[in-house]
């Protein structure tokens, strides 16, 4: 393997374990819910989009509609559609490729890719850090539901191997001044919004940050 | 928890990862689509490692989560292994919760 598939594979398995930990969680949180085992792991395979399962079982399990469930897990969802558009530029393949590879389309997947400098080494960094986020996510779903108790993923700061990965990802695409300033606004456009707009949103509008590209270089 | 609610999530799910994929496909866009598209991880990245670390719901709070972050920034910048900036990140914030910040 070369150094930088190593670092990819590393990292990925890192990511995935820090993945597991938190999916033990959702398992354990979505049974006590009132969630099935199998709807429980039927979420996790399906849905595959941890932020937006947290917040549907949080939700039931509060009492709220199922209505407002789905209306708030969706807004959670909806920044993978900017990252398949993103990810559109770098996966070759046919259609049925393409098909497995929205599934794993999330903001681990393609944070890991655009960080790499080649496009071989693009698409093997988006399948190999979305496949080990796949396992890792389910594996740690079905535990929690059949065992019923879990760790506890902030006693180990593992909440904070998240933002920490994507510091070390997001840094090549600051190289460029347009790079920073998209940086920059995307950044302060979210903090900004945090308080004010629906839980998944920020993000979203954060997207603005991208207009930097409008004008011709 | 119904499976109507299962299968709806998992479908809107599906349909928001796979829009941009198959619909867009391997087609190209018009320069200044892909002139924007190429900011996505910056803009985006940068606003998930501030939810990530600075929020909790809808709520801006500042808790161990930040010291492990920045720890990540100094390790990231002294060019170290992607997976030694997680591990930094992780660790300085679970010492930071041992020692009562919270």
């Amino acid at each position: 393997m070369p150094p930088d598939e190593r670092q990819v594979v590393a990292a990925s398995v890192t990511l995935g374990a820090a993945v597991g930990v938190f999916a033990i969680a959702f398992g354990v949180g979505s049974v006590a819910a009132g969630a099935s085992v199998a709807q429980t792991c039927a979420m996790s395979l399906l849905v595959f989009t941890g932020a937006s399962q947290f917040l549907a079982v949080s939700v039931v399990s509060a009492g709220g509609s199922a209505l407002s469930a789905f209306g708030g897990a969706v807004l959670l969802a909806a920044r993978n559609a900017v990252y398949g558009l993103t990810m559109s530029r770098h996966l070759g393949g046919r259609l049925p490729t393409r098909l497995v590879a929205a599934q794993i389309t999330i903001d681990e997947s393609t944070a890991m890719a655009t960080a790499q400098s080649t496009a071989v080494s693009r698409r093997r960094a988006f399948w190999i850090t979305g496949g080990s986020v796949y396992v890792f996510w389910n594996l740690g779903t079905l535990i929690g539901a059949l065992a019923g108790s879990a760790v506890d993923p902030e006693a180990f700061g593992l909440d904070a191997a998240f933002p920490a990965g994507f510091v070390a990802m997001v840094v090549p695409h600051l190289e460029s001044r347009r790079g920073r300033a998209a940086a920059l606004v995307g950044a302060s456009v979210c903090l900004a919004t945090i308080p004010v707009l629906p839980v998944g949103l920020p993000i979203l509008v954060a997207s603005v940050g991208v207009l930097f590209g409008v004008r011709r270089p | 928890m119904t499976w109507a609610l299962v299968l709806s999530l998992a479908g809107a799910a599906y349909a928001f990862k796979v829009t941009g994929l198959v619909v867009v496909g391997g087609r190209s866009l018009p320069a200044v689509v892909e002139r924007c598209l190429s900011l996505v991880p910056a803009a985006l990245i940068s606003a998930l490692i501030v939810k990530d670390t600075l929020s909790t719901g809808d709520e801006l709070v500042i808790d161990a989560r930040l010291p492990g972050v920045l720890a990540a920034v100094v390790a990231a910048r002294l060019r170290a292994p992607l997976i030694v900036v997680i591990v930094v990140g992780a660790g300085v914030t679970a010492l930071a919760r041992v020692v009562g910040l919270d």
